[in-house]
């Protein structure tokens, strides 16, 4: 669906050239759900701009649903649908007006345009609000005419710019019910970006992970936090049980970490399937006397991953 | 429900769309504001009538020829008549910045859609009011002595038709320039309307203005619009004028549309 070779985006910004994407390399398979994570300024947008064909490339070459999108931008634009970050509805217009004139922005005849509009009001709740002024719906419901009129020429490839950024979290949940459906449905391709962890986590079955213009990890959200960070189980222990422990401990995991405390002590160490291992690890450990205070268990996060790889954090707030 | 065959279809559909077909689609969204709101359309109306009414009447004072009231309207009314169409589509930015800053802008820009059929079309719109604005104060100046000439009037609104998309494409890529601040694309579009509306003698002849005034006026490509409308609207087709005009309104036009397309593919949102 997508093939990318060093795409490369840079910027003049008075007398300063800002590298935005530096030569990207990506395939996308048809089918797959794939998230651009990454902070604010990562190239995100910028890489989505140029896939579908919003933005020339300065450098390198995409093939978008099976078209160049430098040679023939308007033929990547018909086959795919784009949903941006701001409200894609018209303010001053009406529901059923936006949806019509959009499928004939599209080619669509107007009988076409008709039955589909019909169809979008139905699967994306908005029924009885056809003839209502966009100015006037909620944020919500703003939202899936905005799917809605990404959809109404049936495209193969969704293209969605941080789809859920400041929605509450039930209509972020509803948001991803429809596009999940979406998927199941028609097989639709979904290439999204995001800045919200638990959204890429949770929802893309492939997480693409860039940063200052770079891909820097792909793989499953599973498999990126196995490799690049591990699951972590932490063990308190009475200072005299502490040999004992680390004997055990050593043959279990790695990087094994002790935080001293009075009397009695916290080890950490990581390992490879969590679940399994802490029982086991309590086994061994009660086979050899030791009684364990505590124990906890933390699976990573992408946000782990994030940390891991570049030494910062993506959470909100703190400083990219 | 939809299968692969029914997008092979709809693509079909899509790789038969025109430049024109596209025009037509985008002048439709946009003339829905107008259908949708009439009020604006009725208010804009009055406007004109309520300059021509309180202005030619002082003019006829100021400009006594003796040829009385009738001859003043032929001077003048051409002139509102440009007047509006660079009042209406200075302002086709205005409505794109609007949709640039809530997002309508760039779902249009990721259709099909050929971006000069955007200018274009955006710019059409702004026209439509006008034909109608020109035609009721033509109307409406008759019963006062101003001389009716239909054929002449048509040429005369095709030229400010073809001139208008000029100006129009140009507000439209200055509001893309301005996007992140929206009172210069207004400071810039007042700074330039008032000394080009003067300075094509388009409410008072400049005749007996001074040299440097009269200099600057054959610089000005609304100069010749405006005396290729008042030599069609006084009924001559044969006149160097209504040349001159037609090639400034092709000129102003094609420079409109470059600069405009330029914009749109070059500026990032």
């Amino acid at each position: 669906m997508i093939h990318t070779q060093q795409l490369t985006r840079t910027f003049e910004s008075g007398k300063e050239t800002v590298e935005a994407v530096r030569g990207i390399d990506l395939d996308v398979a048809e089918g797959e759900l794939v998230a651009f994570l990454g902070p604010n300024g990562a190239g995100k947008s910028t890489t989505l701009r140029m896939l579908t064909s919003l933005l020339p490339p300065t450098s390198g070459t995409a093939t978008v649903a099976g078209i160049d999108v430098t040679a023939d931008p308007a033929g990547v634009r018909s086959r795919i649908g784009y949903i941006g970050q701001k409200d894609g509805a018209g303010h001053n217009y009406r529901v059923w007006d936006e949806l019509l004139m959009q499928g004939r922005f599209y080619g669509l005849d107007k009988q076409r345009a008709t039955e589909r509009a019909d169809e979008l009001l139905g699967t994306l709740d908005l029924e009885g609000m056809k003839m209502r002024k966009v100015s006037t719906l909620s944020g919500g419901q703003k939202r899936r005419l905005d799917i809605a009129l990404g959809l109404i020429h049936e495209p193969a490839l969704l293209f969605l710019d941080e789809p859920s950024t400041g929605m509450d979290p039930q209509n972020r949940a509803n948001l991803w019910d429809h596009i999940l459906r979406l998927r199941e449905e028609f097989g639709t391709t979904i290439v999204l970006t995001t800045h919200y962890l638990e959204e890429a986590d949770t929802m893309a079955e492939r997480v693409v992970v860039i940063d200052h213009g770079r891909i820097i990890a792909d793989d499953t959200a599973e498999a990126l936090k196995a490799e690049q960070a591990g699951d972590r189980i932490t063990v308190t222990v009475s200072a005299d049980d502490l040999p004992t422990t680390r004997e055990v401990v050593g043959q279990a995991g790695t990087e094994v970490e002790e935080v001293p405390a009075d009397g009695c002590a916290a080890i950490s160490f990581r390992v490879d399937a969590g679940p399994v291992a802490l029982p086991r690890v309590l086994h061994a450990l009660g086979d050899k006397g030791v009684a364990v205070n505590a124990a906890t268990l933390k699976q990573p996060t992408l946000d782990d991953v994030f940390l891991n790889l570049t030494g910062r954090s993506l959470r909100e707030g703190a400083e990219a | 429900m939809s299968t692969i065959t029914d997008s092979a279809a709809t693509s079909a559909r899509m790789a038969r769309s025109s430049l024109l077909g596209d025009i037509k689609a985008v002048w439709t969204r946009e003339t829905l504001t107008i259908l949708r709101d009439p009020f604006s359309l009725i208010f804009s109306l009055i406007q004109p009538l309520v300059f021509l009414g309180l202005f030619a009447p002082l003019l006829a004072g100021v400009a006594d020829d003796g040829l009385g009231f009738g001859s003043t309207l032929q001077f003048f009314l051409p002139g509102v008549v440009v007047m509006i169409t660079m009042f209406g589509t200075s302002m086709t930015g205005a409505n794109l910045q609007f949709e640039i800053m809530t997002g309508a802008f760039e779902r249009i820009l990721a259709t099909p859609l050929a971006r000069q059929a955007l200018l274009i079309g955006r710019a059409l719109k702004e026209l439509t009011p006008l034909v109608v604005q020109a035609l009721i104060i033509t109307l409406v100046a008759v019963p006062f002595g101003f001389d009716l000439y239909p054929a002449h009037i048509v040429l005369g609104l095709l030229i400010l038709g073809v001139f208008g998309v000029g100006v129009g494409a140009l507000s439209y890529a200055l509001a893309i320039a301005t996007r992140k601040n929206e009172w210069a694309f207004w400071a810039v579009q007042q700074s330039l309307l008032f000394p080009l509306l003067i300075l094509s003698g388009m409410m008072l002849p400049l005749e007996t203005g001074p040299d440097w005034m009269q200099a600057l006026s054959k610089v000005n490509p609304l100069t010749y619009i405006v005396d290729a409308e008042r030599v069609l609207f006084s009924g001559t087709f044969d006149d160097s004028a209504v040349v001159y005009g037609i090639v400034a309104a092709l000129v102003t036009c094609a420079v409109g549309l470059w600069v405009g397309v330029r914009t749109v593919t070059k500026s990032i949102l």
